[in-house]
């Protein structure tokens, strides 16, 4: 084991990201260019300086070796085996350091840890092979269901993502889909509706996690003076995420939300 | 609740706690009387409880069920003048104080100048354990190198088992006969002492049968003018009541509270115990009372809570006796540290929890009130149901109740060489101390600031506070050459000091033996009757005297910055660092934010601090365990602060893990406030590093924002957080559930946050009663992480 990857966050008690008590780790780099990104600091793959933050240390991202990712994790294993929980990787897209993450993931499972990968599934279905038997369970954004409109607003069309996640599930992989829930963006009723349709039909696909937006992004967009794309949008109504989650249990779909 | 539960919990919300001169009035015109004369001092005592008892006003309140009042109305607090005497100027602090304030009359100012300072000036226990102390206790005490809990009020610090259900307190006085007809008189003079002990108990004893009889006589003429019928008949019921317990084993849950109650009044009249006295694991008490009358249908569940919500007022109607002289400013609170133990395991190992368990649990709920305090014991036997529906009710914000391992609770009693089951029929009280009930004295002797004694260490035994030498000359810090050397400097100042208090406290229990004896708390606690002796000389079954470690994160973080600065980073040396102490960081400012922010810290889960916090716990363990008091026990630590680490933080100049002079130091077992940064289960790692099997107690503040337990399945997994402490060793966790912001609107606009109720240390209290040094540092405690 001498692969090294770049990280920018370990973050523990990570309650949101999968079951029980988890240890998230935050893999930089990404291929997608989302509007919307709660993470921008995590998009570039090299560790970058972001330099009007506070004051403090302004590098973010350093190079650590899988065995250093390993140690860090199992630092709360007492914690995993009493809540049924584990370690989740996430990004940034993990997927862009295939060989990284296939290592760590080695690693993990070799200690019997459940392990969850947070994907928004851009990337080669040959490396989600390589993986696909070292995730216990896939954190699978679905954002988009018009290619056009996640061009536009993620940088990338859905196609490979769409493939991806039928290829998944044809194998047997557990997943539990997510979706941001952008203002007027994702959050539109075609586009739930296709989402809803698009889930239906697939037996695999039997829940979704809506993740109602937050502004953690839009500050961090402050602070590293990156554009902000998106505004102010409205607020999304309890009543609308009641409506929204309705959509999905007419098809016999589960809705969780923020987790 | 009900009409009658809301009248009685406003009154007793609305009571205002004032000074009540009927205790000090009645003990001293017995002696002043000379009814003590030629009496031994057990039976003076006793006669001096009867005394009081027999000539106090009997109060009941308009709809109770439950009666007895400390003072002649909820919250008037009495004083015990014959432990320490409260100044003119004390009352005038306590009536016009902002926080935590007593109303005390003119009139009573007067005669407490006139009578009680003249007559007992020279008699109080205070002023002769403070003639009794070396100069270098003296010095050390006025330093804050260590507090004494004795020198104002009495080694209490027990709790009742489930005696007093099955026996009546005439079975107590056949039992004093059988101990007293097997007195070998061959043995002389200590015969002698055995039999004055046990008469005196005996006479104690009655003192309570008869003050029952007095509110049964109470009862019965309100009941004759009563013309609502179902109160005459409520009335009849209670004044049958009365004449059933204490004297006989109680018939009905109903009058086992009864009886508890009087008991209790017995135990704070006798003497002002340390950590009032409490019933203990009441859920396991109460059980088999609740069980057969439900089953013969005599008690409804709604009754039962009616009754025990009725039991909760009589606790919150009892503040805690405030303090004289400078320790007044220490440990500010009306808590008297009533702890109701819930759930844990049976004698047989079994798990405890029971329907009652869950009852009490929604009464906790829905009184909100500030005594008494609760907890559950959570054992690996407990359901995961219970633990959630504690969650459940800790998540509303209100600080109780708080979480103790049964499964470190019971190795640590019996690592002490308690017996299994005594240590399964346990728990723990007070903040968080751990004992066996109803068979066990266990003394908080007095807090010990271990931050100070490395300031002194830092200074070559002196205190820099004041320039006085008053530690040992471990050398010269700026010429040590390896941390190693420093540490062991500390470690020598800290055997000083340690031996210092353990003289004082063996001079101290002497003391109380010697001159106040508690006849009535030695009926309870076993074997004082069997051995004839009393409760504070030894006659308990276990006597354990604790000290009371404070600032363990404060004084790691300390020694972890020299280490890694001074001797191996070498970012500053010694002498740059002592000089940057002494000016308070002043012109320092860099060396400060390095200190704070680039150092290794306990609580992150980093070996390199969390080594040295072992050290220290080592070190300190190493130097107490074990010597004996003078009790037939022995010395042991706990780690726990109360609010002493705002006190002990005020006595200390600016330190090396970068916090200014005057600051609080850690609390409890916490990491030093905001120096842990890496989340709620790094903080239990580093705290699991300890070793709690070897202490007597241990306690864990953690705070939550409410977003951080929103869902239901949020709540779990911090269910799942405790459980993995607790399968550390983790002893104790309580949980702050409020937003610093919350708080700070709570300082801007306290009459709009009057109910707001935080966790403090081992208790909760009204966060606007709290000084602004508390309340500064509860904001500050980290938030760990966000939603
Ligand atoms: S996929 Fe995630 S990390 Fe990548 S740009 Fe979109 S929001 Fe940001």
């Amino acid at each position: 084991m001498t692969r090294r990857g770049i990280i920018f966050n370990i973050k523990r008690y990570a309650i949101h990201d999968g079951p029980g008590i988890r240890t998230t780790v935050f893999l930089k780099g990404c291929p997608l260019d989302c509007w919307w990104c709660h993470n921008p600091e995590g998009r570039n793959t090299d560790p970058e300086c972001f330099g009007q933050d506070t004051g403090r240390d302004c590098l973010i991202g350093r190079e650590v070796s899988v065995e250093a990712v390993f140690h860090e994790v199992c630092r709360d294993s007492v914690f995993y085996d009493q809540s049924g929980g584990g370690v989740t990787f996430s990004g940034g897209e993990p997927m862009m350091q295939i060989g990284f993450l296939e290592d760590v993931l080695t690693a993990c499972r070799r200690e019997g840890m459940h392990t969850a990968l947070d994907t928004c599934g851009y990337a080669p279905t040959e490396d989600f092979a390589r993986i696909a038997g070292l995730v216990d369970l896939f954190l699978y954004d679905i954002k988009l269901m018009d290619s056009d409109l996640h061009r536009k607003y993620t940088g990338v069309p859905n196609h490979l993502i769409l493939e991806n996640l039928h290829y998944l599930s044809g194998n047997g992989n557990r997943i539990l889909a997510r979706l941001p829930l952008i203002p007027e963006v994702t959050d539109t009723d075609e586009n739930i509706a296709a989402v809803a349709e698009f889930m239906a039909q697939n037996k695999a696909l039997r829940e979704i996690s809506l993740l109602p937006f937050n502004t953690l992004g839009r500050d961090k967009f402050r602070r590293f003076h990156l554009p902000d794309r998106m505004g102010t949008p409205r607020e999304l109504s309890p009543e609308r995420i009641e409506r929204l989650t309705e959509s999905f249990h007419q098809r016999g779909i589960a809705v969780g939300t923020g987790g | 609740m009900n009409e009658r539960i809301r009248k009685l919990r406003e009154q007793s919300l609305s009571a205002k706690p004032s000074i009540s001169l009927e205790r000090a009035r009645l003990l001293t015109s017995f002696y002043a009387d000379g009814q003590a004369d030629g009496t031994s001092t057990p039976v003076a005592r006793a006669m001096a409880l009867s005394h009081i008892l027999s000539h106090k006003e009997i109060c009941i309140n308009d709809g109770e069920l439950i009666v007895g009042e400390r003072g002649p109305s909820p919250k008037a607090t009495p004083t015990y003048p014959e432990i320490c005497i409260h100044s003119e100027e004390d009352f005038t602090i306590l009536n016009s104080r902002e926080k935590i304030t007593f109303n005390v009359g003119e009139a009573d100012r007067q005669v407490q100048r006139d009578e009680f300072i003249p007559f007992w000036t020279g008699r109080s226990m205070r002023e002769k354990i403070f003639a009794s102390m070396s100069d270098v206790w003296i010095a050390a005490y006025r330093a804050g190198v260590f507090t004494e809990f004795q020198e104002q009020r009495a080694p209490g610090h027990t709790v009742l088992d489930d005696k007093i259900y099955h026996k009546g307190f005439l079975d107590f006085q056949d039992e004093i006969k059988r101990s007293l007809e097997r007195l070998d008189p061959a043995t002389g003079s200590e015969a002698q002492a055995k039999k004055e002990q046990l008469t005196a108990m005996h006479i104690a004893a009655d003192a309570l049968i008869h003050y029952a009889e007095r509110h049964a006589g109470r009862l019965d003429q309100l009941a004759v003018t009563e013309v609502n019928l179902d109160r005459r008949a409520e009335l009849e019921a209670m004044a049958a009541n009365c004449r059933r317990v204490p004297a006989h084993a109680p018939k009905s849950f109903w009058q086992a509270l009864q009886y508890y109650w009087f008991v209790h009044l017995g135990v704070i009249t006798e003497l002002n115990t340390w950590d009032s006295f409490n019933p203990g694991r009441l859920d396991q008490h109460l059980y088999p009372f609740y069980r057969r009358e439900i089953a013969e249908g005599t008690l409804t569940d709604q009754r039962a809570r009616e009754l025990l919500q009725s039991f909760w007022i009589k606790f919150n109607n009892q503040p805690a006796p405030p303090k004289v002289g400078v320790t007044a400013q220490e440990s500010n609170t009306y808590t008297d540290f009533c702890l109701i133990n819930l759930g844990g395991v049976k004698p047989s190992g079994e798990n405890a929890a029971n329907e009652l368990t869950y009852m009490i649990l929604d009464v906790i709920e829905e009184m909100r009130l500030l005594q008494p305090s609760s907890m559950v014991q959570i054992s690996k036997k407990s359901p995961d149901r219970l633990l959630h529906h504690a969650l459940k009710i800790i998540k509303t914000g209100y600080g109780q109740p708080s979480l103790f391992n049964t499964d470190a609770i019971i190795p640590e009693m019996l690592r002490q060489g308690k017996d299994l089951i005594d240590a399964r029929n346990g728990g723990a009280s007070g903040c968080v101390e751990t004992g066996a009930f109803g068979k066990e004295s266990y003394i908080l002797t007095g807090y010990f600031n271990l931050t100070k004694v490395l300031e002194i260490t830092l200074h070559n035994g002196v205190d820099p506070q004041t320039g006085k030498q008053i530690g040992i000359a471990t050398g010269d810090p700026s010429e040590f050459t390896y941390f190693d050397e420093l540490f062991a400097a500390f470690r020598l100042q800290l055997k000083h000091f340690i031996d210092i208090k353990i003289d004082g406290n063996r001079i101290i229990e002497r003391l109380w033996a010697k001159h106040l004896p508690a006849p009535f708390l030695s009926l309870l606690i076993d074997d004082c009757i069997a051995n004839g002796r009393d409760y504070n000389d030894g006659g308990a079954r276990y006597n354990t005297s604790y000290i009371q470690g404070v600032g363990l994160g404060s004084v790691t973080d300390c020694l972890t910055a020299i280490k890694y600065h001074v001797f191996e980073q070498r970012t500053f040396d010694m002498n740059e660092l002592l000089a940057a102490l002494d000016s308070d960081f002043a012109g320092y400012e860099t060396m400060q934010k390095q200190l704070r922010h680039q150092t290794p810290k306990y609580g992150n889960d980093d070996d390199y601090a969390d080594d040295i916090m072992r050290r220290v716990f080592e070190s300190y363990f190493l130097l107490i365990d074990g010597r004996p008091n003078t009790k037939g026990g022995h010395f042991r630590i706990n780690l726990l602060p109360t609010t002493c680490h705002v006190y002990f933080g005020r006595v200390i100049g600016a330190m090396p893990d970068g916090r200014p002079a005057g600051e609080p130091l850690s609390e409890g077992i916490s990491p030093v406030q905001g120096a842990d940064r890496r989340g709620p289960t790094a903080v239990l790692k580093s705290a699991a590093k300890i070793d709690h099997l070897r202490t007597g107690g241990t306690l864990l503040n953690q705070k939550f924002t409410p977003q951080m337990l929103e869902s239901d399945e949020n709540l779990k997994k911090l269910g799942h957080l405790i459980r993995a402490y607790f399968t550390m060793d983790g002893h104790h966790i309580q949980f702050n559930v409020v937003s610093a912001e919350t708080l700070r609107q709570a300082q801007e606009r306290p009459d709009d946050y009057r109910d707001l109720i935080v966790r403090v240390a081992g208790y909760s209290d009204y966060f606007v009663d709290l000084g602004v040094d508390l309340q500064n540092e509860i904001i500050r405690r980290t938030e760990q992480g966000v939603g």
